[in-house]
């Protein structure tokens, strides 16, 4: 492979993969806050705004990470991906354009409002602008999945003279059916990390027997938001991605499933580790028939495996995109027994009290994020060797004038910039958890409490 | 219709440059004139609500001329690749410095971000001036429609251009100070007392330099890009811009000079976007000439996306465009009038 063009796309995947650690948490904070919100406006129980507005600060500084960690994305499509770009910008410029006037002015505008307007903000209005914050993220997540979709799966477009693609049909590049599916599974699975963290936070605080009741809301919201994303997760959005991809992307699947021979009955295996010189899988369990079944509903039906396609498009790495799609999966299972178990404990009324369950539930919050990054690469490898599928192949997308030298200076500036925004992200939540939900105080107390913020060395 | 879509971008730029150039400038400026923690919380909050929206625009400005002129994102991008990379990491730091100063309650701390946020917005405001100067002065296009900088070669204006010579030097030069007095009006429309006293007189001190600047870069333009003046003398309506721009000088300082902070900040407002539109006016229908020879020019029929994109696009992006404007008016009509810190810690600045 061509030095400049590695230097490429492991910028690309630094930067993005970095990038969606924040936004994940974002996307799926938000429906939970409206939930906390629209609690606290219909039963008037202030301890939900109080709920409401501590996930609000965290919020707040996933989203700044958020968007800082984001302009890089849009400015990299035309700065490392330039031939990409001019190949493909009359196309899929519309979704990334649609982002910006739709998406950001909407999150931006109401973001503001939310954050630093609730006293000068009706009630109902500030649960509005919580609405239009889920709204806008939302938003934003589709037009970017929109993207990606066509980049897996290219529609309503045709090839002009100059060698470039045009856009022939709007809604069907808007309409993608790739984009829907793929959609769901994307915010299915932002909203299991926004509400494991939630749980996670709570079960910290009450083990720790502190601020008990945002614990109780934290734990219950959480567990009860995680259980019903988690089958959603696995059905219908990810059974549907896995029969799309068979239809569509037979290649991607076999590297995913590991399996080399086209053939009936095919299994779908759980554990093994892909040998890709003897075409074969050590030590393996599998299940028979499986993967027929799950793909076309068939226990007989055949599946295409990687020996039907010539080498040259296969998927470049397929150990590395069979691990990240076992885990994710596997992952995706685990979900669903913890919450499942965490459930059932909340309808008995045994879960607050039982610490065993609290700590799994504490120490379960990376593994939504493990499970989503590697949900992203089964996707973003798996469509390789292209960029954009069957139609424009990665090596022949990136910026040939920026060489490796300068791709370097940049990846290294990433890294580097990067290591600080992490180091300030975990002091900066660090100590929102601990200090924990502003208490609820009457109003004139509050005033003082504000007199006395604002000259915080007399205080001292 | 690539001709409405190179108008789009050009307001939109605009818009960028005068939305979040007055919370560049005054980043630039919140060094010297807030002496203590409170008066640079008032300078943060003047601009807390509403700076992000305002970064929106480039946002929003970057994907419109993706979709519209594929050929000139992906050259142009590719091309200014390390000031590029520079202009994200400054961004970054200083969204860092305004957001994050607030968290923590130490002297240490909140003067680190001050200066991070003062420094960022600076050099900010220097490159995006320099990036100015160089779409205006050409860029050494191959017949692909590529180019490369360094970030300097010899500082001459040539065919073989850095990012930096001692023009697009001058033209950074301009837009900061121009940015310094559009952020100090823009601080004395929000604030009162002696920050307000200080933001004036800041405006005082740098409208000389500005007019000064002015006449010189416009000198220098047409000596360093001798063909700048062609479209001008086709139409000589054009002439009206540069009008425009000794206009708004000339009433910004009456209003300035009467206290009337709005009409002085609204004068940079035109000042700007006629400068800014002056540029465009000259440069169409180029979008980025080649400093390698005319025939290299991107131009909006050669680097334009395909019909039917554009006719869609300019479908939602009207849409979109009302409904951003509803939402601007909406903010600002919440945050309108002068910050006063004791209206309570809801802010979070």
């Amino acid at each position: 492979m061509d030095s400049a063009l590695l230097i490429h796309r492991l910028q690309f995947a630094f930067t993005v993969t970095y990038h969606y650690l924040f936004p994940q948490l974002t996307m799926g904070l938000a429906p939970l806050i409206v939930i906390l919100k629209t609690i606290a406006l219909k039963t008037g129980d202030e301890r939900y705004d109080q709920a409401a507005r501590f996930w609000a600060k965290i919020f707040g500084i996933n989203f700044v990470i958020g968007v800082v960690t984001g302009i890089p994305m849009e400015f990299q499509f035309g700065t490392n991906w330039s031939h990409f770009s001019r190949f493909a910008g009359g196309v899929i410029g519309q979704t990334l354009a649609m982002e910006g006037c739709f998406a950001f002015f909407l999150e931006s505008t109401f973001l503001g409002l939310f954050l630093y307007g609730e006293k000068r903000l009706s009630k109902g209005l500030h649960w509005f602008s919580a609405l239009m914050v889920f709204l806008g993220s939302w938003m934003s997540g589709y037009f970017i999945v929109a993207t990606d979709a066509w980049m897996q799966h290219p529609v309503g477009y045709q090839r002009v003279a100059d060698g470039s693609v045009q856009l022939t049909s709007f809604w069907q590049l808007v309409l993608n059916p790739w984009a829907w599916w793929q959609y769901a599974h994307n915010m299915s699975g932002a909203v299991i990390t926004g509400a494991f963290v939630m749980a996670a936070v709570g079960a910290f605080y009450l083990l720790s027997e502190k601020h008990i009741e945002q614990g109780h809301i934290f734990v219950r919201v959480g567990v009860i938001a995680a259980l019903f994303v988690s089958l959603v997760q696995i059905v219908p959005t990810g059974d549907a991605q896995g029969r799309m991809l068979a239809r569509n992307q037979p290649v991607t699947l076999a590297a995913m499933e590991a399996l080399w021979d086209t053939q009936p009955g095919a299994p779908l295996v759980i554990l093994g580790q892909p040998d890709m010189n003897a075409q074969k899988i050590d030590n393996p369990i599998v299940i028979p028939k499986m993967l027929s079944f799950l793909t076309w509903q068939s226990w007989g039906a055949e599946v295409k495996g990687l020996n039907s396609v010539a080498k040259q498009d296969w998927p470049e790495n397929i150990p590395l995109l069979y691990y990240t799609y076992h885990i994710m999966v596997g992952l995706g299972t685990i979900f669903i027994a913890v919450t499942a178990v965490a459930t059932f404990l909340l309808w008995r009324r045994k879960l607050y009290g039982a610490r065993w369950m609290l700590w799994i539930l504490l120490l379960s919050f990376p593994f939504p994020y493990i499970a989503n990054t590697a949900g992203w690469m089964t996707a973003e490898f798996g469509r390789q060797p292209w960029l954009i599928y069957g139609v424009l192949r990665t090596v022949d997308g990136y910026s040939k004038m920026v060489s490796a030298g300068n791709a370097w200076f940049s990846f290294l500036g990433f890294l580097g910039m990067y290591t600080v925004l992490s180091v300030l992200f975990l002091f900066l939540v660090r100590r929102e958890i601990e200090h924990g939900p502003e208490p609820i105080v009457p109003p004139q107390l509050r005033e003082q409490i504000d007199a006395a913020r604002l000259n915080p060395l007399e205080v001292r | 219709m690539s001709t409405i879509w190179f108008m789009i971008v050009a307001v939109m730029v605009a818009i960028y440059v005068v939305l979040d150039g007055f919370d560049l400038g005054a980043g630039a400026v919140h060094l010297f004139i807030a002496k203590d923690d409170a008066e640079r919380r008032t300078v943060i909050r003047a601009i807390g609500p509403v700076w992000d929206g305002n970064e929106v625009w480039l946002l929003a400005a970057g994907g419109t001329l993706y979709f519209a002129f594929p050929q000139l994102y992906a050259s142009g991008f590719s091309g200014f690749y390390l000031p590029l990379m520079m202009v994200l990491w400054l961004l970054m730091l200083r969204a860092i410095g305004i957001e994050f100063r607030a968290h923590v309650q130490e002297q240490v701390w909140r003067g680190f971000f001050d200066t991070i946020f003062g420094v960022s917005s600076i050099l900010l405001a220097i490159f995006f001036g320099a990036a100015l100067g160089n779409v205006v002065r050409g860029v050494p296009l191959n017949p692909d429609g590529y180019f490369f900088e360094p970030l300097w070669t010899n500082w001459r204006v040539g065919a073989q251009n850095g990012v930096l010579d001692w023009y697009t030097v001058m033209c950074g030069v301009v837009a900061l100070v121009t940015l310094v007095v559009h952020g100090s009006l823009y601080l004395a429309t929000k604030t009162e007392g002696p920050l307000n006293y200080r933001a004036r007189k800041v405006a005082s001190w740098f409208w000389p330099v500005q007019v000064l600047l002015t006449i010189f870069s416009l000198i220098a333009t047409v000596y360093a890009v001798p063909h700048i003046l062609e479209n001008y003398t086709r139409w000589p309506i054009g002439f009206l811009l540069p009008a425009l721009v000794i206009g708004s000088l000339v009433y910004m300082y009456f209003a300035h000079s009467r206290r009337q902070e709005k009409g002085a900040f609204l004068a940079s407002c035109a000042y700007i976007i006629a400068m800014l539109v002056g540029a465009v006016f000259a440069l169409y229908p180029n979008v980025l000439p080649a400093s390698t020879g005319a025939q290299y020019n991107l131009t909006i029929y050669n680097s334009a996306a395909g019909v039917h994109g554009l006719s869609v696009g300019f479908v939602w992006w009207s849409i979109g465009m009302i409904l951003a404007a509803v939402y601007f008016i909406f903010v600002y009509r919440m945050f309108r009038g002068k910050v006063r810190l004791e209206e309570g810690s809801e802010h979070g600045y």
